[in-house]
């Protein structure tokens, strides 16, 4: 009788070890992916943040809502970095420290990005940068990607474009910021190999309030057909004012995708008539044909975004952090499980991803999958953007 | 002939946006020997309220310019009631750094409240670039000018003719001195706050047209106001307005004849120049150390 007692005491401390363990197997199948974003909401680069931080927020939600990844929930972990590179390693080391993310999203600018690599290297976690210069992903950088289209692949559309009608003197105008900085180089290390002769190149500094002086040296000088403007923000605004100002239309303006918005178109107050610039489909989604493949998806986010955030426009910057989002979310459904490593290794097999930038096809030698063909030509004609191709 | 005239109005309106703008440093300095590193948030203030209240409330631009100035001037009372008047006895140097406080408070306060995104007014009387001579101008640019013209004869009157322009100007040649003749100097305080708020706004409304207008913009036109006030000789007016056309068309210049990446370059150098020959400014008096 005594032993028998004491055999099922055993058993059932036994049967209660197992209960426990599997209680907390269970627990830990069901503790939420942690995805961290790295975000400029708020300081000079909100532009970029805001709209990517909305989209983040929308869709970690609505994939909670359908049952999440894997299983899982999603928890994310979002940082303002006002647009400051110290911010983002200082937030970068928290994500992988205290708050251990499992992949991290940002940041919107590419000084931020830049500041980040290294740290994110080191502790072998993926991140999906939707900063815009190619830096970030060339040379190729093991846990390092990218959605957004390159200043690069801006300015070979432009010239694209402009060979089309054929011309070949462009003159450069800038700002001296990074990224502009970083548009400027390409644009003069591409201009030969399309032929085209830069006669005149310009810098404005971003606190500057009128670039007449500029705009009125381009006029002068002879022979200038066209205009690639490397910037963005209010400068952008200013320029295309100082532009109908000086009754430059003759000359064509061509700006880079990030001056690609429609606060831009609003605030130039019809001096941006005529202009043209690159852009992701996202921006023309209602005028792309229905057998585009990238029509479904840029409509999709626009209906969704427009729904959750009281009808405000979208803006290709969020359009960048769905493209990160999604394409994440697809490599650990495709890696059966959050498992860093092979999460990477399923990024880099993307292939054939339509997104709100274009398809992207991703390869150990390409960080950032996107091609030339990804990005429409636009013009602004009566307030709005009308697709050429 | 018709690049340098371009030039010139280009540099003609910057110059008359930064001088409309140290004009209000000129007059905090002089009335307290503090500089108000918030000048610019008053500058913001005036162009973001304008464009609140012509977009939210649909009231009529007219309306709006008086309403804004009037907000302005209200906040820079409230700043010098709430946070500089408690700091009496404290040093300038102190004081300085309440009104950068201040600045920062402002700009968040505006930044959660109305957001991030720029904003515009539209242009006065329309944006159709007037020709003169090969060379464009926007009307805007004349509203500017006109108002820099308009302020300065305003306030030649208004110190030259009223008690309280005079009771100013007493104050800032000596304050004790100012004090024992009956003068209330906390009011003298109020009212230079107030005037510098509402002529920053003025400048924020007038100038929103061409730079637009965002929560952080009086981050640069308050530096370059600085600029034009310590280059004219602080707490000289009329030495604002001269420093910031001086500025204006050295930053004009530059960028259309030598190269524009050096405008900002350029312009601060000469700056830099003026200030080692004559330390006291263009227009300042030269300052006396007594020992």
């Amino acid at each position: 009788m005594a032993s028998f007692t004491r055999r099922s005491a055993l058993g059932a401390t036994a049967a209660t070890a197992i209960l426990a363990l599997s209680w907390a197997g269970a627990q830990a199948q069901q503790a939420p992916i942690k995805v961290g974003a790295i975000l400029a909401v708020t300081g000079p680069a909100s532009f970029l943040g805001d709209p990517a931080a909305k989209t983040l927020k929308l869709y970690v939600e609505q994939t909670n809502k359908a049952g999440g990844v894997v299983g899982r929930q999603l928890e994310l972990k979002l940082y303002d970095t006002g647009g400051d590179p110290r911010q983002a390693v200082t937030f970068t080391r928290r994500l992988i420290e205290d708050d251990k993310v499992d992949f991290i999203i940002g940041a919107s600018t590419t000084g931020e990005t830049m500041a980040m690599i290294e740290l994110v290297e080191e502790a072998k976690i993926p991140l999906i940068s939707l900063a815009g210069a190619s830096p970030i992903v060339e040379p190729v950088k093991r846990w390092v990607f990218k959605t957004p289209h390159s200043d690069r692949m801006a300015v070979e559309k432009m010239y694209g474009d402009m060979r089309r009608d054929n011309m070949t003197k462009a003159a450069i105008l800038g700002g001296s910021g990074g990224f502009d900085q970083s548009c400027r180089a390409e644009a003069k290390k591409f201009a030969a190999s399309y032929n085209i002769q830069i006669v005149a190149d310009e810098t404005y500094a971003a606190t500057d309030t009128d670039m007449t002086p500029q705009l009125t040296r381009i006029r002068n000088t002879p022979g200038v057909q066209a205009i690639i403007g490397c910037g963005f923000g209010s400068p952008t605004v200013v320029t295309a004012r100082n532009y109908k100002q000086l009754g430059m239309q003759n000359v064509r303006f061509y700006f880079n995708h990030g001056v690609a918005s429609q606060q831009f178109i609003d605030q130039s107050q019809g001096a941006a008539e005529g202009m043209r610039m690159p852009v992701a489909a996202l921006l023309v989604g209602p005028q792309l044909a229905e057998s585009d493949p990238q029509k479904k998806v840029t409509m999709a986010y626009t209906a969704a975004y427009k729904a959750a955030y009281n009808n405000e426009a979208v803006s290709g910057f969020g359009g960048h952090a769905y493209d990160a989002f999604m394409m994440a979310v697809e490599a650990i459904k495709r890696a059966g499980s959050m498992d860093k490593a092979k999460v990477r290794d399923q990024i880099e097999l993307t292939k054939n991803f339509v997104g709100a930038d274009g398809i992207f096809n991703m390869s150990p030698g390409d960080h950032m999958g996107l091609d030339i063909r990804s990005f429409k030509m636009v013009e602004v004609r009566n307030g709005t953007w009308k697709l050429l191709y | 002939m018709d690049e340098f005239l371009q030039f010139l109005f280009s540099g003609l309106t910057r110059g008359s946006i930064y001088a409309i703008v140290g004009i209000g440093f000129a007059i905090v300095y002089n009335a307290s020997h503090v500089i108000n590193f918030a000048q610019g948030e008053f500058v913001m203030i005036g162009g973001m309220a304008a464009v609140a209240i012509t977009t939210k409330l649909g009231l009529p631009l007219a309306a709006a310019i008086p309403l804004s100035v009037a907000l302005a001037a209200l906040v820079g009372v409230a700043l010098e009631k709430f946070a500089i008047e408690p700091a009496r006895g404290a040093s300038v140097v102190a004081i300085i750094i309440i009104t950068i406080g201040a600045s920062i408070f402002i700009r968040g306060g505006v930044e959660v409240l109305v957001g991030k995104r720029d904003h515009s007014l539209p242009a006065f009387s329309g944006d159709e670039p007037i020709r003169i001579a090969g060379a464009t101008l926007q009307p805007q640019s004349l509203w500017v000018v006109g108002a820099l013209v308009v302020i300065v004869l305003g306030l030649r009157w208004f110190f030259g003719a009223t008690r309280t322009g005079k009771a100013m100007l007493a104050t800032s040649h000596n304050r004790l001195a100012a004090q024992l003749v009956g003068i209330e100097v906390r009011h003298v305080l109020l009212a230079s706050f107030a005037l510098a708020a509402a002529l920053g706004a003025l400048a924020g409304i007038l100038t929103a047209p061409i730079t637009l207008t965002r929560y952080d913009i009086g981050i640069m036109l308050g530096l370059k106001g600085f600029c034009a006030a310590i280059l004219g000789g602080l707490g000289s007016p009329y030495g604002a307005v001269a420093g910031g056309l001086a500025l204006g068309m050295a930053e004009a210049m530059t960028g259309g004849y030598v190269s524009s990446g050096y405008q900002d370059a350029v312009a601060f150098a000469i700056i830099l120049c003026v200030l080692f020959v004559r330390p006291q400014g263009l227009f300042g008096r030269a300052g006396t150390e007594r020992v």
